[in-house]
């Protein structure tokens, strides 16, 4: 198997050369570019398995590239930015970014990300038929509607298990308050975010073993969440 | 002889003049005999010139009058469009004023200076146009006839029989700076007219044959051409006072004119002008108010004011001194205000105004060292100004009220005559009179005393029922008694109405004491404006409104009540009064007056009173101005305490940022150092174990770097103001959740234990500030106590508070004042061993103040330290029902 090509659209140099040494030491391709008219070009003649988008970008906001992207490239998209900017990070998830990484971040957590994008893209790929899902010590059958914790039963009310599938669907990508609000209640619900954090946390005493501090139903504040360390089948 | 030297007050004086005269425009007048003589044609040919020299300039208005040669003139010239004005259904051409002031160019062409404006025009007169724009810094050509000059009017009007309403006060001409005569023969004149070659205005067509009589030109002329003869002379005097050549430096002469009421009074003060025009003296209109006026001759009274109105006009100070005796308040005025001339009116017939020639006497007899001039005047016509309200009725309820007292005195007395002697019932009668006297005034006294000797005569004396007197005695007692009677009479009458002026004046000086003691404690512009309200509004009877300027200098009315904001943005920036009553803008339901402070003006109040005349009455109009100043200087010292205070906080954010540029300095250079020093290191090529150690010991640096650059960025975007809350439900256990992920790899080494309830409701607030808030709490215990200590995270809802607690067991805090360790740039030790500026706490407690709640450091009794904040619980929103 040919190793993955990842697509670094970033304009700061150094940065740039740190993501490409980190990832070239993991053993995946690099390809470049500094703006985002390069990181078209890139992205449409090289076939890379992930792009990495800085939203700072000179000649673009990163949003519409991140859309233009979308119309025609399925790969994981993971975004860079900035802490402060969290309207920014949600409209680029919005727009059909996978995750983001806020900056500053270290190698280790780079690498994380992208192992799981691309694990996810693998999945997706396959198909994923599987109805059995499971993280740390919980196994989901989607198709049963059954839950159970170090093999004991959970219950879940209807509200709280459509939340957990649509995070379930989301494969570990960072589903914005917005999107999970549609998935679960449907239009209409889409500004109440406390809804969420009700539930999210009936999830959280429900499946985590210390919910002040989640292993696997991870909050991005005032972002939205995701779900860690997922696999398919048992 | 001591060396000759300007007086310096004058020499003040002039430099004042020349600096306000630096930033005016400059006027010059096209001034002529009459119409006819070419005024437009010479000002448009100086215009012509001065457009050759290429001085950008307009013309505002040229009146023409289709003459051909003049037409010709303003050939090439821009020409202003005029405004058109409706008036009583037809459309006049009228100057525009606002286009003008717009167009802002060097010179105006303005014809006509002594044009009155269509009503509902910002000025009633040209005149105050040009004056406003003489302000603006632009230069006015204009033109003028003699006749139209107010000091003249009458003059002229004597000598041509035609009286001219357009008038143009003398000051405007006299402050012109340049006056060019435009003058033509009359025999030229008059060719000129049989040529019809001068155009008629329709007013004077009738008249024109009269007019241009070869005598009354000649008159004219001779009038244009000394007025501007006078003012070469003014000119040529005033050159030798800057210059100092004068051989006598004289006090300046100060004339005092006493003034009457009606005709006679304008004619007095238009005399004492000119007068004082020609001393080159400052003049003071004064009326003397007698108590007298006040109780039945209001008529007089107001004409009176009338004419101090006109005396304004004319530049004289006007003045209304309370005083019995005219003669000796006016001499006592004199005085005080050193004054050389007393000027007088003479009559040459009985009448109301014999009091003039009798005060001459009295004054030449009383006052040898005055100057009295006697202005004769004519057997006075009546006035031709419309009186501002009609006379007052007389008492004559007084007089019924003295009929029956005398009556019931008489009765009483019938009645009495049994027990006592004639002579002691007749002291009933006296007492009649007295009280009559005390309660009805002069008029009434004086006909009660007739009454009680005429009831006494006909009821107590032989023969009663009859006037007749047997008792040849008797004769002298009625002559005593009405005598006596008179005399007590006029005294209670005299001692009644200084009771009530004394009364008046008190009210007047307890408002403007009252408004001065409230004014004087007042911290705010409300409470200033307030106050204003309160008091003005009941003293003047009127509906009181104060405006003040918003940062762009536009003022808005403050409370509920409308104002013309236009009007009181023209006063504001003006700083004359206007609106009701005053020509500029007279069509505003009230009057609006600048509050003048010594700085500058402060705002503008609206004055809505339900008698308009409160503002012609010079007493209260004193009242008025007095309370004004002392608004305007309340609102000036508040403002200047705004000042003050502002410069206080400036400077101590001023000291904050040095602090803190002094403390951020320090803890962003000593990771910095350490990470520059590791990676040359780094560079050496260590051996693998000691490259881990240094890039681990790198990381570690920069992400402390990465926490108080944070921070800092909090801290700017919460301090420049206009950020808000992102509030939303949030979970606590999300928050903290979260702060505790971004510090795992500080707080690896720490066993940290939370303790947030499931069923803790959603609390509202901003999840990331607040998350700051715990990062800087966990952060700073991770920094202060030994790796391996205790740390523990709590939350509880207490009473209607969430309660947030950080606790460890570490050394505790080392400050007895913990309260300070909120403070920026404070921390518990003096040279700190660990990196990181007190700024997280001080931003904590920014961020938890915001929010509503407090924040608080404390020792544990078991050792160790813990930060406490709270936040308002509020009752969240329950989710629906599934």
């Amino acid at each position: 198997m040919s190793p993955v090509r990842i697509l670094i659209i970033e304009d700061d140099n150094n940065i740039r050369r740190f993501l490409r040494l980190a990832l070239e030491d993991e053993g995946y391709q690099v390809a470049e570019a500094d703006c985002a008219r390069r990181g078209l070009i890139e992205a449409a003649s090289r076939q890379p398995g992930l792009v990495i988008v800085d939203l700072g970008l000179p000649d673009d906001d990163g949003k519409s590239l991140i859309r233009e992207l979308r119309g025609w490239l399925s790969v994981p998209v993971l975004v860079l930015s900035a802490r402060d900017r969290e309207e920014e990070k949600v409209a680029a998830l919005d727009a059909g970014a996978d995750d983001y990484l806020v900056k500053p971040f270290g190698v280790p957590e780079l690498l994380a990300r992208v192992r799981a994008q691309l694990r996810r893209g693998a999945i997706s790929l396959s198909g994923g038929s599987s109805s059995q899902v499971s993280f740390g010590e919980v196994r989901v059958d989607l198709a049963e509607h059954q839950v159970s914790k170090s093999g004991q039963p959970v219950h879940l009310t209807p509200t709280e298990f459509r939340l957990l599938a649509a995070l379930i669907k989301g494969h570990g990508r960072v589903l914005t308050h917005r999107q999970l609000l549609l998935d679960t209640w449907g239009p209409g619900y889409a500004d109440r975010g406390h809804y969420l954090r009700i539930y999210m946390g009936n999830l959280r005493q429900k499946l985590e073993d210390s919910p002040t501090q989640p292993q696997y139903l991870l909050t991005e504040l005032q972002v939205g969440y995701r779900l860690a360390g997922m696999r398919m089948g048992d | 002889m001591p060396p000759q030297r300007p007086d310096p007050d004058r020499l003040l004086e002039s430099l004042k003049e020349q600096e306000a005269a630096a930033k005016r425009g400059k006027l010059k007048v096209f001034f002529g005999a009459c119409p006819g003589v070419g005024k437009t044609y010479a000002m448009l040919l100086a215009a012509r010139e001065r457009q050759a020299e290429g001085v950008n300039l307009l013309i505002g208005v040229a009146e023409t009058h289709g003459r051909r040669e003049t037409l010709q003139l303003l050939d090439g010239l821009p020409l202003l469009p005029s405004r058109k004005v409706e008036y009583r259904g037809r459309v006049l051409p009228e100057f525009d004023l606002e286009a003008a002031l717009a167009a802002a160019p060097a010179l105006i062409i303005v014809d006509e200076l002594a044009h009155s404006n269509v009503p509902g025009s910002r000025h009633a007169k040209r005149w105050q146009d040009v004056e406003e724009l003489l302000a603006a810094g632009i230069d006015v050509y204009t033109s003028l006839n003699v006749q139209h000059l107010e000091s003249l009017n009458d003059i002229v009007a004597g000598i041509t029989g035609v009286r001219v309403r357009e008038t143009v006060a003398d000051h405007v001409f006299d402050r012109a700076d340049d006056v060019t005569l435009v003058d033509l023969p009359p025999d030229e004149l008059l060719i000129r007219l049989a040529a019809g070659k001068v155009y008629l205005p329709d007013m004077a067509r009738h008249a024109a044959k009269n007019f241009f009589r070869k005598g009354n030109l000649i008159a004219l002329r001779e009038l244009a051409l000394r007025r501007t003869a006078d003012r070469v002379d003014e000119q040529m005097r005033a050159y030798r006072t800057d210059q100092a050549i004068a051989t006598v430096w004289e006090a300046r002469e100060r004339l005092v004119v006493c003034v009457g009421s009606g005709a006679r009074g304008e004619k007095l003060v238009r005399e004492a002008s000119r007068l004082a025009a020609k001393l080159q003296a400052d003049w003071i209109a004064v009326h003397v108010d007698d108590p007298e006026l006040s109780e039945g001759a209001q008529k007089g009274r107001r004409q009176a004011l009338e004419v101090l109105k006109l005396a304004e006009q004319l530049g004289a100070e006007t003045l209304t001194i309370p005083g019995a005796h005219v003669a000796e308040a006016l001499a006592s005025f004199a005085r005080a205000r050193n004054a050389t001339k007393l000027v007088v009116g003479r009559t040459l017939r009985p009448g109301p105004l014999r009091w003039f020639s009798g005060v001459a006497n009295k004054l030449a007899e009383t006052h040898p060292d005055l100057d009295v001039v006697l202005i004769g005047l004519e057997k006075g016509k009546p006035s031709h100004r419309p009186q501002p309200r009609p006379a007052a009725t007389l008492p004559w309820s007084g007089y019924l009220w003295a009929t029956l007292a005398c009556a019931g005195a008489t009765l009483l007395a019938a009645g009495l005559l049994r027990f006592f002697d004639l002579a002691n019932v007749v002291m009933l009668f006296l007492l009649t009179v007295v009280l009559v006297s005390i309660r009805f005034g002069r008029g009434p006294g004086a006909w009660a005393s007739l009454l009680a000797v005429l009831c006494f005569d006909l009821f107590f004396v032989e023969p009663r029922g009859s006037l007749s007197v047997h008792d040849s005695q008797y004769l002298f007692t009625f002559a005593l008694m009405l005598a006596v009677a008179l005399v007590i009479g006029q005294l209670a009458a005299k001692l009644r109405l200084e009771a009530r002026v004394a009364v008046q004046r008190e009210r007047r000086a307890m408002a403007l004491a009252n408004i001065a003691r409230q004014l004087s404690g007042a911290l705010k512009q409300d409470q200033i404006v307030g106050i204003a309200e309160e008091y003005l509004g009941p003293l003047f009877d009127a509906g009181v409104t104060v405006l003040l300027p918003d940062a762009q200098e536009r003022v808005h009315p403050c409370g509920n009540r409308p104002a013309d904001e236009g009007v009181a943005q023209w006063v504001y920036d003006h700083q004359q009064e206007a609106g009701l009553g005053t020509t500029t803008l007279a069509a505003a339901s009230a009057r609006y007056l600048p509050l003048k402070a010594p700085m500058r003006t402060r705002g503008v109040c609206a004055l809505q009173p339900r008698h308009p005349a409160v503002f012609d009455e010079p007493e209260e109009r004193r009242l008025l101005d007095a309370c004004l100043s002392q608004i305007a200087l309340a609102l000036e010292r508040v403002h200047y305490v705004e000042v003050a205070q502002e410069a206080l906080v400036n400077m101590e954010g001023q000291r904050l940022r040095n602090a803190l540029l002094a403390a951020v300095s320090h803890d962003l250079k000593t990771p910095l150092t350490a990470i520059i020093g590791l990676a040359g290191t780094l560079e050496r090529d260590p051996s693998p174990q000691i490259r881990h150690e240094l890039t681990a010991a790198i990381r570690e640096e920069a992400e402390q770097m990465h926490r108080l650059v944070a921070n800092l960025l909090e801290m700017a975007r919460l301090q420049s103001g206009g950020t808000r809350l992102r509030k939303e439900w949030q979970s606590v256990e999300e928050v903290v959740g979260s702060a505790l992920h971004q510090l795992r790899l500080p707080l690896a080494r720490y066993q940290v234990r939370t303790d947030v309830p499931a069923d803790l409701p959603l609390v509202e607030f901003d999840a990331l500030l607040i998350e700051r808030v715990l990062v800087n709490l966990l952060d700073n215990a991770a920094k202060y106590t030994p790796a391996g200590s205790r740390i523990r995270v709590s939350a509880r809802r207490v009473d209607e508070e969430l309660v947030v607690m950080v606790e460890d067991n570490g050394p505790g805090l080392p400050l007895k004042d913990a309260d300070k360790l909120f403070e920026p740039f404070t921390r518990g030790e003096s040279e700190p061993a660990t990196p990181g500026v007190g700024l997280g706490l001080a931003l904590s407690r920014i961020i938890v103040e915001a929010h509503g709640g407090r924040i608080s450091a404390e020792n544990r009794p078991e050792g160790g330290a813990r930060f406490r904040f709270t936040l308002p619980a509020g009752t969240p929103p329950e989710p629906e029902e599934e």
